[in-house]
């Protein structure tokens, strides 16, 4: 069963779980064995792009010693094998170019995604 | 009768915080109503929809004690579901992620609640006819 995980919503408490938690529950899955592919879309291109540091949060005398790295994530997620699709509009509609991303990605344009899907058995849009 | 089916819902929201919950809960109860087996896999802050130690409160606006006002419970709600899949010949199997459990030190859960992890997704995900997954937006 091959299962395509959307991932839409972006930094939903990323700060606090020092992940996103679709991201790490994506490389879970794949360590249980799952058969995946990732699309981002939306606000969540941004997991994508190179050079982000959520680095130096402190609340008082509590630090946020190790910060979100999702971009990395993303990255190792696809050197474990899982195909990581992003969204040519929403990439393009937030300014941003193809060298502010990681290497590695599959665009995938708006016309695209129903083809995407119809690849997949499954599709859990998270 | 309906052919019996499986089917696995993966649900995100945390208790009292949206609309998101009650659809999902109403989803499991026409399934839980035709006998279905119900996998959920709860993650986030899903994990306290079936805390134990959820309260009934009095409501001054209502003008009604704890009693009258029989305020809504998840843990009820969820219960419920398990009862009345069993009385129809299914059954839910309700597993909690582990660590989002320890994350919010919920542990304590109801009766027919397990723990799990990500890869027991995978196996109801493999396993069901069919998934639904409720993210939180």
């Amino acid at each position: 069963m091959k299962t395509l995980n959307i991932i839409e919503t972006a930094y939903r408490a990323t700060i606090e779980e020092q992940d996103d938690t679709i991201v790490w529950i994506t490389h879970a899955m794949k360590g249980a064995g799952a058969d995946l592919s990732v699309l981002l879309r939306g606000n969540a291109v941004n997991y994508a792009v190179k050079g982000q540091d959520a680095s130096g949060l402190s609340f008082g005398s509590e630090k946020q010693t190790h910060p979100p790295m999702i971009a990395e994530d993303v990255a190792a997620l696809m050197k474990k094998g899982v195909a990581v699709y992003i969204a040519e509009e929403d990439v393009a509609a937030r300014g941003l170019e193809r060298t502010d991303l990681i290497e590695g990605l599959k665009p995938v344009s708006r016309a695209g995604i129903a083809k995407l899907f119809d690849e997949h058995d499954q599709i859990w849009n998270w | 009768m309906a052919e019996k089916k499986t089917l696995t819902f993966a649900v995100m929201d945390a208790a009292y915080e949206n609309a998101r919950t009650t659809t999902a809960l109403r989803l499991m109860d026409i399934a839980a109503r035709r006998g279905y087996d119900i996998n959920v896999f709860a993650y986030e802050g899903a994990v306290t929809l079936p805390f134990s130690k959820q309260s009934p409160h009095p409501n001054a606006v209502h003008g009604r004690d704890a009693d009258q006002e029989d305020h809504p419970l998840p843990r009820k709600f969820i219960a419920g579901l398990m009862k009345t899949a069993k009385e129809k010949g299914g059954k839910v199997d309700w597993i909690n992620c582990g660590l989002c459990v320890d994350e919010r030190g919920v542990a304590e859960a109801i009766e027919g609640v397990r723990r799990g992890s990500p890869g027991d997704l995978v196996k109801c995900a493999q396993s069901s006819d069919n998934t639904l997954v409720i993210g939180t937006r």
